[in-house]
């Protein structure tokens, strides 16, 4: 029957794309940028949209979210997957009340009502059949994905508005989103990078051979001589792993260090950060990795440090600048409150 | 006998007369030059013949006597050569006064600095040659100057980052001890080796290379013989020269070493002339030894003893790198029961944590490892940082190894404190406010790694617009250390110069 062959193969996506994250977590790094890993799982959700059997929103609900429960927990440290989740299920809310007639301002207006009691009046449980509906949301989510393919190109157009002649910018590791940032810039203006290698994975040799390539002046320092090159640096440009609720970030290991020296300098912290990497998560306990342990000594590896919103100047993501301090309003335009625990 | 005297006196009056040549050809000198005839009617004939003295008091522009008042006014307008050659006078007329006191009517007493410890003395200061890279005539006078010596010139390595460009920057593979001849003439063996060990890092860490460069000095003393003609305390110092610039080419000088050096060379010039030469190398051996154990061995101990009043039990103790005297201070505390942890904060591409690691855990001592990266993480559970320093600035700033003005700053931002442990004789007379202007680039190679099979950097000499950079030391501003504590006591950072100023009296 050719729905049940639909499900099988459903289901072998599904697992192979599960398997697919689990391999890269284990390995050193991440293989893949999170803008892909952000594609696949949407162009998976919207397969699953499409294939899966479900008579209304509520179902479909439910299917998503179980499959967004086991692909999170296949690797919790990529947090793209659980945020583009959580976007699809607030799209199909929306579609839902788009086709129920009632107005969106209704909804925005109660909204910081519905956050003080949640659960409160919404009768809502999604039963109510419509017909377009499958349509519309993958229509929607189609909207979603080019939205994000067109997201690194939307951050580095800005970057002739934040970088002047003749700067010193410093980053750290790699991040393709600041490299496609400075590649953009380099091509109107001079101005020289210093990278900071980032032990022990030394990413930042990669990045710095990147952008040196493009005739960008680029140095190399290992992350001992930060703080010793900070003052005389004009502007440090980090990307992220993850954006947190409250505006802090979750980063690779060393950042927090970099932000305390660009404070103490009150040098600007600028992190280029796309929409999709917002997570209502706040602040965590760090993803630790523990190495070979001799019979005396314990070996410390973590992998990401949380840098703290007020070390941070400016976020750029594709929607544009925003202070930290207006992350939580963002949020709330992109999930629902009621799906940031999936 | 006499004739060997005269032919000393004739090589003074030599050296005095070219001083006066030299002098002369400057022509900018007018009222100081004419004030100094006025003062030179007060200059001590330097002993022994009189019908010398009155030819030579004129032209030579010695000031011994210089009331340090008139002087002090004209200091700026001098030349360097007149400098030198005052210098030059005033230990001469010490001499003079020490054997006897031969003088014929004006003499003027020592005018050692001793009587003026309450005037600011104003230093003129030469500025090193290791950061004047950028300076063609420097480099060229410097060419020069080891010519002269015998000593080969290190040529530079690699693509400079523009902000160093002043500073010499040279590669491990290109030892200067290949470009000497064999047999080596103009430098001792023992100094070749010593270079040699310096350019490759097998000897590092400040205590480690001062206390080498002692010893070394020890058996060209030993082995040093006075040529005729010669004065021992002289002659030995001219010596030492060429071998300094050896060393310096090998690896630019640390705080610690320049202060062994300045100790030496006093010394030496101390030994009076009637000194026998068996007597005199004894007595210098003799200084060597007592140098090395007061300021150093002693030292520790005593710097252990405060210390250790620091450590409680239940300390977690952050310790960064490899510093000879943190790890004496630990193994010590740690032999008098008191239990802590520590943990040890590494970093690329030196890695001597490891060292550090090893011989704590060596002791029993329970350790932690991470690399700097992750100093934010591991910080909340320490509850004491413990720093070496490299030297200490007159301004307060603690040179140390890079990396440390990082972790000082991260533990002020968590509010632990920071304690800096150091012997006074690495207290320098410099001053410096950022890690730029005085520092030292390590071989930039170092930073290549080859991770998940793929070496990055390899070929970073190809790309035009790349460049690495290998800092060695950095400066740490004095609000970030709470506690500097030396073998006089625990003091803040900013009381450096007091005891600079303490020992410079003592002297």
């Amino acid at each position: 029957m050719p729905g049940a062959d639909k499900e099988t193969e459903l289901s072998e996506r599904i697992e192979a794309f599960l398997s697919e994250l689990k391999r890269c977590g284990s390995g050193a790094g991440s293989l893949r940028g999170s803008a892909e890993t952000a594609r696949e799982t949407t162009s998976l959700l919207r397969r699953i949209t499409a294939q899966a059997r479900w008579s209304n929103a509520g179902d479909l609900m439910e299917i998503i979210r179980k499959e967004g429960r086991r692909m999170t927990a296949g690797q919790p440290s990529e947090t793209t997957v659980g945020n583009m989740v959580r976007r699809v299920l607030k799209i199909i809310r929306e579609e839902y009340a788009r086709s129920r007639g009632s107005t969106e301002e209704a909804d925005q207006q109660e909204s910081l009502h519905k956050l003080l009691t949640s659960g409160g009046s919404s009768e809502d449980n999604f039963r109510q059949h419509f017909t377009h509906l499958k349509a519309n949301v993958i229509e929607a989510i189609n909207e979603l994905l080019t939205e994000l393919e067109g997201t690194t190109d939307n951050i580095s157009m800005q970057a002739l508005e934040h970088i002047h002649s003749n700067e010193v910018i410093m980053t750290i590791g790699r991040s393709r989103t600041v490299e496609a940032f400075l590649k953009d810039a380099a091509r109107k203006r001079k101005f020289h990078v210093i990278v900071a290698e980032c032990a022990p994975f030394c990413q930042g040799h990669e990045m710095a051979t990147s952008l040196s390539k493009e005739d960008i002046e680029t140095t190399v320092i290992p992350d001992a001589a930060i703080f010793a090159v900070m003052s005389r640096v004009n502007k440090v440009i980090i990307g992220t792993q993850t954006v947190l609720a409250n505006g802090g970030l979750r980063a690779v290991n060393g950042t927090h260090t970099l932000a305390l020296a660009a404070k103490h300098h009150s040098t600007p912290l600028i992190v280029c950060a796309p929409m999709f990497k917002l997570s209502p998560q706040v602040s965590d306990t760090p993803f630790t990795r523990f190495s070979e342990i001799l019979s005396k000594v314990n070996a410390h590896c973590p992998v990401f440090d949380y840098v703290p919103p007020e070390l941070i100047t400016l976020f750029i993501s594709n929607i544009g600048g925003n202070a930290p301090s207006y992350i939580y309003r963002l949020m709330s335009e992109l999930y629902h409150p009621e799906d940031h625990e999936l | 006998g006499e004739g060997k005297e005269l032919t000393k006196e004739e090589k003074q009056r030599l050296r005095k007369e070219k001083k006066q040549h030299k002098k002369n050809k400057k022509d900018d000198r007018g009222p100081p030059e004419k004030e100094k005839e006025k003062e030179k009617a007060s200059v001590p004939a330097p002993s022994k013949p009189a019908t010398q003295s009155p030819a030579h008091k004129a032209p030579v522009p010695v000031n011994a006597s210089a009331s340090e008042s008139p002087v002090a006014a004209e200091k700026p307008a001098k030349s360097k050569a007149e400098l030198r050659a005052e210098r030059r006078a005033r230990q001469d007329s010490e001499r003079a006064s020490k054997q006897g006191k031969k003088e014929g009517g004006q003499q003027s007493t020592s005018s050692k600095p001793k009587a003026t410890p309450n005037e600011l003395q104003p230093v003129v200061k030469r500025l090193p040659d290791h950061v004047q890279v950028d300076d063609p005539v420097a480099l060229k006078k410097l060419a020069k100057k080891l010519e002269r010596q015998q000593v080969p010139l290190r040529s530079d390595y690699g693509y400079k980052v523009s902000l160093f460009s002043h500073l010499h920057q040279y590669s491990r593979k290109n030892p200067p001890t290949q470009q000497i001849s064999i047999p080596v003439t103009v430098i001792h063996p023992s100094i070749v080796r010593l270079g040699l060990q310096y350019s490759q890092g097998i000897i590092a860490g400040s205590n480690a290379r001062s206390v080498a460069l002692l010893h070394a000095f020890k058996q060209v003393i030993q082995d040093y013989s006075t040529p005729p003609n010669e004065e021992l305390s002289r002659d030995l110092v001219n010596k030492l020269s060429p071998y300094i610039s050896f060393l310096s080419q090998c690896r630019p000088l640390s705080a610690s070493m320049g202060n062994a050096i300045k100790y030496i060379k006093k010394e030496i010039s101390n030994i009076p002339s009637q000194c026998k030469e068996e007597e005199a190398k004894r007595i210098l051996q003799e200084c060597i030894d007592s140098y090395i154990n007061e300021k150093i061995i002693l030292a520790s101990e005593a710097i252990s003893k405060y210390a250790i009043e620091k450590i409680s039990d239940g300390d977690v103790i952050l310790v960064y790198g490899c510093s000879s005297l943190v790890n004496h201070i630990l193994c010590e505390a740690f032999e008098k029961q008191r239990k802590f942890r520590v943990i040890v904060v590494d970093s690329r591409p030196r890695l001597e944590g490891r060292e550090a690691l090893r011989r704590l855990v060596k002791k029993g001592i329970r350790c932690t490892y991470v690399l700097i990266s992750a100093l934010s993480y591991i910080l909340p559970e320490v509850s004491k940082v413990f720093l070496g320093a490299h030297a200490l600035l007159a301004n307060g700033y603690v040179m140390s190894r890079v990396g440390t003005s990082q972790i000082a700053l991260v533990a002020k931002a968590y509010n632990v404190p920071v304690l800096v442990c150091c012997e006074t004789y690495k207290f320098c007379e410099r001053v410096q406010t950022d890690s730029f202007v005085s520092n030292e680039l390590d071989d930039p190679d170092d930073l290549i790694v080859t991770r998940n099979g793929k070496t990055h950097l390899e070929n970073w000499q190809t790309v035009k617009s790349l460049g690495l950079l290998n800092l060695v030391y950095d400066v740490t501003p004095p609000d970030f250390v709470d506690l500097v504590i030396t073998d006089l006591g625990m003091i803040p950072c900013t009381s450096v110069p007091v005891v600079l100023r303490v020992k410079n009296v003592d002297q």
